[in-house]
């Protein structure tokens, strides 16, 4: 009975109650296939292409495409770097197996290493960068000419901009954007998703080593609570701090979210005439045909 | 008497004026054929919801030419569809047109034109200026465009002008997905529709859209409650679905007549009391 107590309860910031962040699960699921399926035809393509990192949130993904469109209409592709692990090529085969698309994989190691060959002091996160925008040209090489590229970032790593602009944030539509890491995991379980997929750590796999939670400084389920109450419930830092959550971290989240925001966006153009691309030529991206 | 009313719960194409209109007329001669002796459309059915600049290429007068098969398919069943009007001075307003025996009886503009979160109705569209009811076989009825509807004023205008059916055709998004109850905005639907069916004493005929548009979903769920708080007719959540319903003519006074809240209204209460907030002028005629 915690969901109904979830639900008549009031709402209060609390960095011990995570149940704000609870979702219908099944309610979810259908919305998003509803999702992929009408967006995928609205751009006049049939088919999705999904990088599969082995990862949850290209999991969830790859399989809410599959009973959007029928397994045979999604390719997964695995592309992985030489420092990319067994596992993650095991679990993206498992998943593949599991939601019955067709996982290709491409590997990447030859043209990421051929560019930086002589280039000096290039440092990983350079490399991470090349190698996420390297993975997003293949996707969408590939997606050509029916097929539509699906995003992968979730809420929490939009909103923190942890991520590469163009690189592995870029998509024609992306399913799981609105969900935060941990409702992300929680829709995972509920569309079975493997359990050892869903509770490993998360790494964007970069280089050697390299775990979401370390790089950020914070766990996700702390993280997702914060942007909750800041984001959906357009609460100040001051009342979360207020209410017992960790000053540093919401102030250090908060500027995240500020200084990343130009991820989020599409590129400013500048306004010279009477009528500007983005600015006052505004049309829906729906725009059908008569 | 009674009355059947048809929901077309259908998902308009953004933009495509001629495909709605074939659209249009495939649902008429379906609810034409269960019996239906009026079928009502979406908000914007005929358009699509989030135009933006579409809006002023999709416009047009109410007696425009391009609307002709709507006033055509409605010579044996009514028709209650939104269209984007210009109006004589080049206003742009969300419409809904009411079209019976080939003539069209009524246009409602849009009041409340919500510009605030998802919602940037007043960027694109100038406000209607009044709840006006009109009369068909069904009864006396006022229109209440989505957002028209959330403000409480506008089915008790309706009300107290002598209605007894409130035609609301939405474009609603579908958002609030917590664990533990319906979607968000299904649940605020559902609570309105038969707070004002019963405390009215009113049919409220709730008439959502399904599809996307960039990104956004449309939830369904389209209803009517009687005055007597029965939901009479409830559509699927996201499918396409034509819904009937029957509205039966004489319940509104048994209803009434066990429960006379309208009857007992103070209008001029209410009136006074508004009159003497904004400095108008007011004088008591008893």
């Amino acid at each position: 009975m915690t969901n109904v107590l979830a639900r008549t309860g009031v709402i209060r910031p609390d960095p011990k109650d995570p149940s704000p962040l609870r979702i219908d699960e099944v309610l979810v699921r259908k919305m998003l296939v509803l999702f992929i399926r009408d967006e995928t035809a609205k751009a006049r393509l049939r088919r999705a292409v999904v990088g599969v990192s082995g990862g949850v949130d290209s999991a969830v993904t790859a399989a809410l495409a599959s009973e959007a469109l029928g397994a045979k209409n999604v390719l997964g592709l695995f592309t992985p770097y030489r420092n990319s692990s067994e596992e993650s090529r095991a679990h993206a085969h498992e998943v593949s197996r599991k939601f019955g698309f067709t996982l290709e994989e491409v590997p990447i190691t030859e043209q990421v290493d051929a560019y930086f060959k002589d280039r000096k002091n290039v440092d990983k996160v350079r490399v991470g960068n090349k190698m996420a925008r390297e993975r997003k040209s293949i996707e969408y090489d590939r997606s050509w000419p029916d097929g539509i590229v699906l995003g992968t970032s979730n809420k929490t790593e939009l909103l923190l901009g942890y991520g590469t602009q163009f690189g592995d944030m870029a998509s024609g539509i992306n399913p799981v954007g609105d969900l935060y890491k941990t409702q992300l995991r929680e829709l995972a379980i509920s569309i079975g998703i493997p359990d050892a997929i869903v509770r490993k750590p998360p790494t964007a796999e970069l280089w050697v080593g390299q775990t979401d939670e370390d790089e950020l400084g914070f766990t996700y389920a702390d993280a997702d609570l914060v942007l909750y109450h800041l984001v959906d419930r357009r609460l100040r830092p001051a009342d979360l701090i207020d209410h017992g959550f960790d000053a540093q971290l919401v102030a250090r989240i908060r500027e995240l979210v500020r200084r990343n925001h130009y991820k989020r966006v599409m590129p400013l153009i500048a306004k010279l005439s009477l009528r500007t691309v983005g600015h006052d030529f505004l049309y829906p991206r729906d725009w059908e045909a008569d | 008497m009674s009355v059947r009313i048809a929901i077309a719960q259908c998902a308009p194409a953004l933009g495509a004026l001629k495909r709605n209109l074939d659209m249009h007329r495939e649902w008429i001669g379906r609810a034409k054929a269960s019996g239906a002796q009026l079928v009502v459309f979406p908000e914007l059915s005929l358009t699509g919801y989030y135009l933006k600049d579409l809006a002023a290429d999709v416009a047009c007068a109410a007696d425009d030419p391009q609307l002709t098969p709507i006033a055509e398919a409605s010579r044996d069943i009514d028709i209650s569809a939104g269209f984007v009007e210009r109006s004589a001075d080049a206003k742009l307003h969300i419409a809904q047109g009411h079209w019976s025996r080939g003539k069209l009886v009524n246009v409602h503009r849009k009041v409340y034109l919500p510009t605030y979160g998802i919602f940037d109705d007043g960027r694109y569209f100038g406000p209607g200026d009044r709840f006006d009811t009109y009369s068909w076989a069904g009864g006396t009825t006022g229109v209440a465009i989505c957002e028209d509807l959330w403000h409480v004023s506008t089915p008790y205008l309706y009300a107290a002008a002598g209605a007894t059916i409130v035609l609301c055709p939405s474009a609603s998004p579908g958002r609030g997905v917590a664990e533990g109850g319906d979607l968000g905005t299904a649940e605020s639907c559902r609570l309105m529709d038969r707070f004002y069916a019963s405390y009215l004493t009113v049919y409220v005929v709730y008439v959502n859209r399904v599809g996307h548009e960039d990104g956004i979903a449309f939830w369904g769920g389209s209803e009517i409650v009687a005055p007597d708080g029965t939901v009479v007719a409830r559509a699927p959540e996201f499918d396409e679905a034509l819904v009937l319903g029957e509205i039966d003519t004489e319940l509104v006074a048994r209803e009434r007549a066990r429960n006379p809240l309208l009857r007992d209204e103070r209008e001029d209460i209410v009136l006074r009391n508004i009159a003497g907030r904004l400095g108008l002028p007011f004088e008591r005629r008893d």
